[in-house]
């Protein structure tokens, strides 16, 4: 499961996790050495309803194939109601995404507390494989800024 | 032609402003034929009893020009508020945009509304249009038109075409049914039509589609999407003092749409911008010089809020709080949402 | 550039000198090294010579997880004058060599995550925490025992405190009880002489009869303005004497303490032990106040107290702290119409029950019935009522109100003490005891004092002649039951007071579904509210009991304590920040601020053509700013930012990431 290619494709991944809940879980799935595959990277945000749906886009825009927000269950947010606004905004955000024919799959909201380790790697792991099997992000890019990325890998090399 | 008609706004707006009240109209005034009606601001009551018009092309919403219009005035500001109006104009104050001391409101009733790119479409260039009874008669500037055949009572009039109508008014107007809910300082008349269709019929057509179908029809509307900003610009709800699209250091600042994503990116960030704080006025769609139903955009957002939070009407009250802005602990996750959604569509 | 070879934690999946060699051509990185431990003095040594010899303006370390030793780096940065909050972490440990194993996919994740952090470093800039005083006075709203404590406890820490009580009195509802379980001593003989602590401690002043009016400021630095009602009697005059109450001629209006069981004058004093000891006359019934007519307690006062024309008065105060003990009171019972509730005398509410056992209430402690002031042969007892209510019913209250169980042990309890012939029953759905001695005392009531606990609920009380019939379940024995009834007590549920709603709006504080205040968190901050200085003590938070409550009160105290001790508050600087020349004053950012750290002002701002215009545009207060960022994502304009975690420092982490080729 882990680190694996499937058909040599490897998604990217964007997560992004809320300082209290989530990053910790983060952390715990680490201690443990719960393995998930390294096409996640974790972005760090006070709390998840620091994530504005621009940022969403953007991560797709930037070739993201997947975009995972994660916080406090509901009720446990350290600043008592950011997750429930996360809940309605991302709620309405995924909805519209998929009206416009945006692959719905290609983003979650999970919640995750400081003590869940195991779930986040789970999570990560599920993830990961359903977004492999979606492929490319194609709907949502910008082939300009794919380009770039590209030449400037090569440059690089 | 209108169930106020056009001598009564007249007559109020001339002696609010002979009486010292107002110095600024907010109305709607004719062009050179009576199908070009644009919003106007009228400071004198000869252009008033000139200009002033009140008919099935007088599309405009007005209250966003109140913004500007009572920062440019000591007096008041007269506007004709119908029924979808009072919703912005509701907005616009429990938004704080307007001084509302600052305004002379005065509720009219509506009969809708004509879609103008619906009458061209069936009869060419227009050059007048009036009301016979439940009828409308659109003269034409030309005989011919293509789907005439279809129309047996046209034949007999020639260049005069008679519609229903419902044939003619915009789609808003069709599942209007909406009453003043403003404060207004005095009411001429009220209310307006039966809806005759219902509001989200077009949005669930697309729903109904699969992703791939909605993706390409998406696709192809945004695809002749010019970025003119007509439709922010238009949008009562769009009243920020910077756009994020104008600003360069908001990450997705544009000016011109260059390429799909950028396309979408601008509809999506504008419609989500707006979410919970629309009115559905209709704007958007109305002014759109390549009529992209941007419309159906923002009414996917308020049928979804109405599933998943409760019915809620932007612009009902001044105190009412957004459901983006609020939320209860038993809110829907993010993941049933589809589901909830998909089982509310099979009811 | 600092990489941690953490021993092998890291190295051993990581290359990290290939991350810091792959760092080296980033933009913007002058300086790229790695050690075996970084965190390590020597590591930190490394940091801050690099820091001196390279003058650099920002470091990004990757290391652990910035929750281990983002303080450690910080402070070694800001040592040799760089400002902490030019310090990134790049978690390459938990997040990458932990969690992955094949070296090169885990070595090219850390080189994205070490860019993501040096585009995010590039972005920031110097942050200053923000200082503020504190005002060296608490406030406690509410004078019932958990206010009580609270004050008593803040008072012997030698700072000054003031109650806010709206009634006549101080004492609330633990004045009104009898005894207490689960020891069964008397709830006057523990609670009087702490409202007369109260009210002789020098660091005590005592608001009665008052209410908070209007609250603005922030921790450290509220003002509050308490509206003390007009009582038309001089507290500082009277001596609670009495006379007046004796002589007044209007005699029948029902007693609150007593809670309509029997009746007090116009002029009164709640009751004997009460705490100011002072009269109040009460203005809708007192004829002199009402027609002019009369004037008899002024005439009877030796001491000259009475003044009819006294008027509200409104106290304007500064504060460091807020404790809200505001408490409950018990349903209405209205909606339990099957009760026989209001249909017959003798069915009465456990705190009804209280007054009616107490050697100071309106029997003096005679157990009778209300109606015909006989002997109850058959008592039964209704517990839940309203509690533990199925939300479709439409009535009473989804929670467990806790303390019922207990307090009906403790009424069938003290029946059987004074009637030992006397039948009891107690009806219940499940009896809750968690508590020292609790499980101890029930068992107590039903074997030693025999006292019948039947599982089921009662569906029907209808009054029969002078008794009541109650027809109920018994689920163990699956069986109806038919009790002919003298006394019925309802153990009402319990909930908010009232006022806690109205107040928890001006404190800008948040309450739950069921009007209860919200902790900031329910496991590691039981005692403060989310709004910083705002502190809860007692059933304002929950229903609970009288150990609890003075338990909680006590953990208030100490946090208020805490706060007041502090000469200067420093506040967290990653906090929310308005452009206000963007800023359109929609509101909307207030109205997501669960700290009610937003409020708007009209500034001027210069237009085109040398004009000036004004403007609503919305302001930060950083000292209770906790820096959640809700409002800079509702925020259309992107007016709003947070601090340290900028809109576009995070879009630069985005970018970032996503750079890496597939």
């Amino acid at each position: 499961m882990q680190d694996k290619q499937i058909n040599g494709y490897r998604p990217k991944i964007a997560a992004f996790c809320c300082n209290w809940c989530s990053y910790a879980g983060a952390d715990l799935a680490g201690g443990n050495r719960l393995s998930y595959p390294c096409d996640v990277k974790i972005i760090r945000v006070p709390c998840s309803c620091r994530v504005d749906p621009i940022f969403v886009l953007r991560a797709f825009r930037r070739g993201a194939d997947g975009v995972i927000i994660c916080g406090c269950h509901p009720g446990d947010c350290h600043y008592t109601s950011g997750n429930y606004h996360t809940r309605r905004r991302m709620s309405l955000l995924f909805s519209f995404l998929d009206y416009l024919g945006i692959e719905r799959e290609r983003m979650r909201v999970e919640w995750v507390s400081a003590s869940e380790g195991a779930k986040f790697a789970a999570v990560m792991n599920d993830f990961v494989s359903e977004i492999s099997k979606l492929g490319e992000n194609r709907r949502l890019e910008d082939v300009r800024c794919k380009e770039q990325t590209e030449t400037r890998l090569s440059e690089e090399r | 032609m209108q169930r106020t008609d056009r001598d009564a706004l007249v007559r109020r707006a001339v002696s609010l402003m002979n009486d010292g009240v107002c110095d600024r109209v907010l109305a709607w005034r004719r062009g050179e034929f009576s199908s070009d009606v644009s919003p106007g601001v009228f400071t004198d009551t000869e252009s008033v009893e000139k200009e002033l018009v009140r008919n099935f092309f007088c599309g405009a919403n007005l209250s966003k020009y109140l913004i500007s219009e009572t920062e440019k005035t000591e007096k008041k500001v007269l506007i004709f508020l119908r029924p979808c109006d009072s919703y912005s104009f509701n907005r616009l104050l429990s938004e704080h945009k307007f001084n509302r001391e600052k305004v002379y409101a005065v509720a009219v009733g509506c009969d809708g509304t004509a879609d103008i790119g619906k009458l061209k479409r069936k009869c060419g260039a227009l050059s007048d249009i009036k009301r016979r009874g439940d009828k409308i008669i659109a003269e034409s500037l030309y005989e011919t038109n293509e789907e005439n055949e279809e129309n047996e009572e046209n034949e007999a009039n020639g260049a005069e075409r008679v519609f229903d109508l419902e044939d003619v008014l915009s789609e808003r107007c069709l599942s209007c049914n909406l009453k003043n809910r403003a404060d207004c300082d005095e009411i001429i008349s009220d209310g307006g039509r039966d809806a005759v269709s219902e509001r989200f019929f077009e949005v669930r057509r697309i729903e109904n589609m699969s992703s791939e179908e909605r993706y390409e029809f998406w696709r192809g509307e945004f695809s002749r999407c010019i970025r003119c900003n007509a439709c922010r610009d238009v949008c009562p709800a769009c009243t920020c003092e910077k756009c994020v699209f104008s600003n360069p250091s908001s990450g997705v600042e544009n000016k011109a749409a260059a390429n799909s994503f950028e396309e979408s990116m601008f509809h999506i960030i504008r419609a989500f911008h707006v979410a919970g704080r629309c009115t559905d006025c209709g704007e958007c769609s109305r002014v759109c010089p390549q009529s992209i139903p941007l419309h159906l955009l923002n009414r996917k957002l308020i049928k979804d809020i109405n599933i998943l939070y409760g019915e809620y009407k932007s612009g009902e009250s001044v105190s009412q709080i957004s459901p983006l802005n609020s939320w209860t602990e038993n809110d829907a996750d993010p993941s049933e949402v589809a589901e909830l959604l998909e089982r509310s569509r099979s009811k | 550039m600092f990489v941690c070879h953490c021993g092998t934690n890291i190295a051993g999946t990581v290359d990290v000198e290939a991350v810091a060699d792959a760092m080296k051509s980033e933009s913007g990185v002058v300086y790229s090294a790695t050690y075996q431990y970084m965190c390590s003095q020597s590591g930190q040594d490394i940091i801050k010579k690099a820091i001196r010899d390279y003058e650099l303006g920002g470091i990004v370390v990757c290391s652990c997880s910035p929750r281990m030793h983002e303080a450690t780096f910080r402070k070694a940065a800001s040592s040799v004058g760089m400002n902490p909050y030019m310090v990134e972490i790049a978690n390459i440990r938990e997040q990458c060599s932990w969690v992955h194993k094949n070296r090169e996919d885990a070595t090219s994740k850390a080189i994205t995550l070490a860019r993501a952090a040096v585009a995010k470093l590039k972005l920031n800039f110097p942050l200053t925490p923000g200082e503020s005083g504190v005002t060296k006075r608490a406030l406690v709203i509410g004078g019932g025992i958990a206010g009580i404590q609270t004050a008593l406890d803040i008072a012997d820490a030698g700072y000054k405190v003031d109650i806010v009580e709206k009634s006549p009195t101080i004492g609330g509802k633990m004045a009104q009880l009898d005894k207490t379980f689960p020891t069964l001593d008397c709830a006057a003989c523990i609670l009087t002489p702490k409202m007369v602590d109260a009210a002789q401690n020098e660091n005590i002043r005592i608001f009665s009869y008052s209410e908070v009016e209007s609250v603005s400021g922030y921790v450290g630095n509220f003002t509050v303005t308490v509206k003390k009602k007009a009582r038309y009697v001089k507290e500082d005059v009277c001596t609670g004497c009495g006379l007046c109450t004796e002589k007044c001629p209007r005699k029948k209006i029902p007693s609150e303490f007593n809670l309509g069981m029997d009746n007090r004058s116009a002029v009164y004093i709640p009751f004997a032990q009460a705490v100011p000891k002072v009269a109040v006359i009460d203005s809708e019934h007192c004829m002199m106040l009402k027609e002019n007519k009369c004037g008899v307690c002024s005439k009877v006062c030796t001491a000259g107290a009475i003044d009819y024309t006294q008027k509200d008065e409104y106290i304007e105060e500064k504060y460091g702290a807020i404790v809200v003990a505001t408490g409950y009171e018990p349903i209405s019972l209205e909606r339990f119409g099957e009760y026989a509730r209001g249909m017959s005398p003798d069915v009465i509410t456990s705190l009804e029950f209280e007054r009616l056992t107490s050697a100071a209430g309106p029997t003096h402690g005679k157990l009778v019935r209300p109606s015909d002031k006989m002997k109850p042969n058959t008592v039964v007892f209704v517990q839940c009522v309203g509690s533990r209510c199925e939300p479709s019913l439409g009535k009473g209250k989804e929670y467990c109100s806790k303390i019922c169980c207990m307090y009906t042990a403790k009424h069938a309890m003290l029946t059987k003490e004074k009637y030992p012939d006397a039948e009891v029953y107690v009806f219940y759905i499940d009896v809750r005891t968690p508590g020292k001695n609790f499980d101890e005392f029930y068992r107590r009531a039903a074997e030693e004092y025999g006292v019948k606990y039947i599982k089921g609920m009662v569906g029907k009380i209808t009054p029969d002649g002078e008794r009541l019939n109650v027809s109920a379940s018994d689920l163990i024995c699956r069986k109806k039951l038919e009790i002919k009834a003298d006394l019925v007590v309802l153990a009402a549920a319990i909930e908010p007071s009232p006022t806690a709603r109205a107040l928890a709006t001006k404190l800008a504080s948040s309450m739950d579904t069921n009007g209860f205040f919200t902790e900031a968190h329910p496991k590691l901050r039981p005692v403060e509210s989310p709004t910083a200085g705002v502190f809860l003590s007692g059933a304002c938070q929950g229903p609970r009991d009288i150990p609890e409550t003075v338990a909680q009160a006590g953990a208030a105290a100490a946090k208020v304590i805490g706060l007041l001790s502090k000469e200067r508050l420093t506040a967290n600087p990653c906090v929310a920040v308005c452009d206000e020349e963007m800023c359109s004053g929609c509101s909307v950012c207030g109205n997501v601020c669960p700290y009610g750290a937003i409020t708007y002002v009209e500034k001027e701002f210069r237009v085109p053509g040398g004009r000036t215009k004004a403007r609503r545009v919305a302001s930060v207060n950083e000292a209770v700013c906790q820096g959640c960022g809700c409002c800079a994502v509702a925020c259309m304009s992107g007016a709003m930012e947070l601090k340290g975690f900028m809109s576009s420092q995070i879009m630069a982490e985005v970018d970032a990431i996503c750079r890496t080729s597939r």
